[in-house]
């Protein structure tokens, strides 16, 4: 939806008035003008006179007076009679480039420009010079970056994209469309041989970043994989070492449990020792609740075994309880009904609380989910 | 709280901050909203000026305000937008886009007014942007992203016009979106966000695939947005934002979890969003407000069960009596 747009933008960029300032413009230079130093509206220039302006129509309501930037409208006025007249030209291209700096966001005139680059047979290099220039000013912006990837592709020639989006990535590390650029490019032209390292980098300089850690997930899975138990100990190593520089990560733990989820967080010899050891010193809810998957998954995991050693799963299920008591109550009081329900749930599946003696419930069937109305 | 004393990313919210829903205000902000044409930033947003009438109309209507919008004239404008092949654009001007055919979709619903469409060409435009891998464009030039097999699911779906494209093709793109974390992304392996979240719990609940979803994981994801401040963010370590009161607490609801976050401090969080003066609300406590955020934060106040707002669908963000009226009932996990 166009709101998750706004969303990843974070913030309308609403440009100041005040840069419009018609004494001093950035277009002083360019050979169209009679004095290089004035920006003259394109209602003023000769050899625009032959085109008639298109004013805006708003749609609902009569038009009202219009006060915004007078150089917005004069531009958007002769970009509208462009656009009805289909103008394939060097003035229209230009003209784009002056709509774009506007409102880079309006993707009727990147369509347009994109027309006009094949149209005319412009120079695709230059115009990479001029993208890359955009994205610079205004990196937040889904427009920009499709726009990028046609050229890259039109050129077929992905050579400077790393660079350009580590250089992006520098002035924010986590730029959505960013590292969806970076995937595609790694991905299409098979640019896999140092993005590890360049993870790395990213997690040395903030930890905390969850677009690198997801981009760790992403390169393994492309390349080596998870399958063989060397990366898993490495990785699981990382994590662990990640998580002592940082102890409150959200992401170093995702990225664990995520690692390991399918082939069962107790499936990995002395992975509890070393949580149960962090815990003493680097603890968190993270850390908790990891622990907690780890006691779910040896229950799930002892129960499909004949000889399951019943003292241990007792010990399991409580130590699990335990953890739920103290994340609700005292150490992620917020999500305190996630905890009860997860303690619910395992206490209807593995056990029966109290002082009984009786053997645990066996359970003959997934016990049922707690019918919650919200 | 906060784990060792680690700095967390997160607001402060202030003792003054609003705390009554100030429903009136923010009616009247949306009523005047289309009619500041002067408004620069009213100006700059026409290329998605069809879905910022659906955010105004839809707050209005969950507010009960929406005859005091202009219906006749919005219709008409509508009409002006669909193009040649069937897609329809954000403005009289703009080039057709997924977008912006699902606004118009969505608000001809409210108006009950779907026949002022060419329908079957609206059909024809959203089947022409399936890809092969079952993923659908935004328009002709290929942008790919998993909002877009929302946007074309809900349209459908709400044209009663499901059957047109290939919905298991569409289904199992979707899927391949889904993450470690449970989550989803724009595009296979990308970072899991709240916003595009929703857009699949959506799809999948409009595909009537809700089942693929691993609900506790996802929901843990979700709840884990939830912080100090009771506002949410939309991925690990950002700041929080009123929408993401609608793409996160429409996800849990659609995945049955909404229960897991603390509903109190949600709400304390949304209020504080207000602007007691101008109505409407901001991304966050103080900041600048727009539709946006407004109907976010209205509809977020919805799900949370607030009595003086009308129940809104968490998959459709619309209200749920035009819903049944269309006859649209998509699934929900309890």
């Amino acid at each position: 939806m166009s709101g998750v747009e706004e969303t990843l933008n974070e913030s309308v960029d609403v440009k100041e008035d005040k840069e419009f300032d018609v004494e001093a413009d950035e277009h002083a230079g360019e050979d169209y003008f009679v004095d290089p130093t004035r920006y003259l509206f394109y209602r003023d220039r000769k050899e625009w006179a032959d085109l008639e302006p298109v004013p805006q129509d708003d749609g609902p309501n009569p038009v009202v007076k219009i006060a915004y930037s007078e150089k917005f409208a004069d531009v958007y006025d002769y970009f509208r009679a462009l656009l009805k007249n289909d103008e394939r030209s060097e003035r229209a291209f230009a003209l784009t480039a002056d709509a774009i700096e506007l409102n880079a966001a309006n993707y009727t005139v990147w369509h347009y420009r994109r027309v006009l680059l094949q149209a005319l047979s412009k120079d695709l290099r230059e115009e990479m010079r001029y993208i890359t220039a955009i994205i610079e000013e205004q990196p937040k912006n889904y427009q920009v970056w499709h726009h990028r990837r046609m050229v890259v592709e039109w050129l077929n020639d992905a050579s400077e994209e790393l660079e350009f989006i580590a250089d992006i990535l520098s002035q924010d590390a986590k730029n959505y469309h960013a590292w969806q650029h970076r995937q595609w490019v790694i991905q299409e032209y098979k640019l896999w041989d140092n993005e590890l390292e360049f993870v790395e980098s990213l997690l040395e300089d903030d930890v905390r970043n969850n677009s690198a850690w997801n981009q760790r997930h992403f390169v393994i899975s492309h390349t080596t994989g998870f399958a063989d138990a060397a990366i898993v100990e490495r990785e699981i190593q990382y994590c662990l070492n990640q998580i002592r520089k940082a102890p409150h990560n959200e992401s170093a733990w995702n990225y664990l449990k995520g690692m390991l989820q399918d082939r069962g967080l107790s499936s990995q010899p002395g992975l509890l020792e070393r949580v149960l050891e962090l815990k003493q010193t680097h603890c968190s809810p993270y850390l908790l609740a990891f622990l907690f998957d780890c006691y779910e998954d040896a229950l799930e995991n002892s129960n499909q075994k004949e000889n399951a050693a019943e003292e241990e799963q007792k010990e399991n299920l409580k130590r699990a309880l335990e953890i739920c008591e103290l994340l609700a109550h005292e150490k992620d009081t917020i999500r305190k009904e996630y905890w009860l329900f997860l303690g619910r749930s395992l206490k209807n599946k593995f056990g029966s609380s109290g002082p009984s003696d009786e053997p645990p419930l066996e359970p003959s069937a997934p016990a049922p989910q707690p019918q919650e109305m919200s | 709280m906060t784990a060792q004393g680690t700095q967390v990313k997160d607001v402060i919210i202030k003792p003054d901050a609003p705390s009554a829903l100030l429903l009136d205000k923010h009616a009247d902000y949306i009523a005047a909203y289309g009619s500041k044409k002067d408004d620069y930033e009213y100006t700059l947003s026409e290329y998605l000026r069809m879905s910022g009438i659906y955010w105004g109309l839809t707050v209005m209507d969950l507010m009960g305000q929406l005859p005091r919008m202009n219906r006749q004239e919005i219709v008409d404008f509508i009409k002006a937008c669909q193009h040649e092949c069937g897609g329809i654009s954000a403005s009289i001007g703009h080039d057709p886009h997924l977008l912006y055919t699902l606004s118009a979709v969505q608000i001809l619903c409210l108006y009950d007014s779907a026949d002022a469409l060419d329908v079957d060409k609206v059909v024809e435009y959203i089947k022409g942007l399936q890809q092969e891998d079952g993923s659908f464009a935004g328009d002709k030039w290929g942008e790919i992203d998993t909002r877009f097999s929302f946007c074309a699911v809900a349209t459908l779906a709400l044209l009663g016009k499901m059957d047109t494209i290939n919905v298991d093709k569409a289904v199992e793109f979707v899927l391949s979106c889904m993450n470690f974390d449970g989550g989803f992304g724009c595009r296979p392996g990308s970072e899991s966000h709240a916003g595009q979240i929703y857009c699949c719990t959506g799809f999948l609940s409009l595909t009537g695939q809700l089942h693929q979803i691993n609900a506790d994981l996802l929901g843990w994801w979700l709840c884990e947005r939830q912080l100090p401040s009771g506002g949410l963010n939309g991925r690990p370590e950002k700041l929080p934002d009123v929408c993401y009161s609608w793409w996160v607490l429409a996800s849990l609801k659609i995945i049955g979890r909404i229960h897991w976050i603390d509903k109190a401090k949600l709400r304390t969080f949304i209020l504080a969003c207000q602007d007691e003066e101008t109505g409407g609300f901001a991304d966050r406590p103080g900041d600048m407000v727009d539709p946006f955020h407004t109907l976010f934060g209205i509809a977020g106040l919805s799900l949370l069960g607030d009595e003086q707002i009308k129940p809104v669908n968490p998959v459709l963000c619309m209200p749920e009596d035009v819903l049944k009226r269309v006859d649209v009932q998509p699934d929900l996990l309890s």
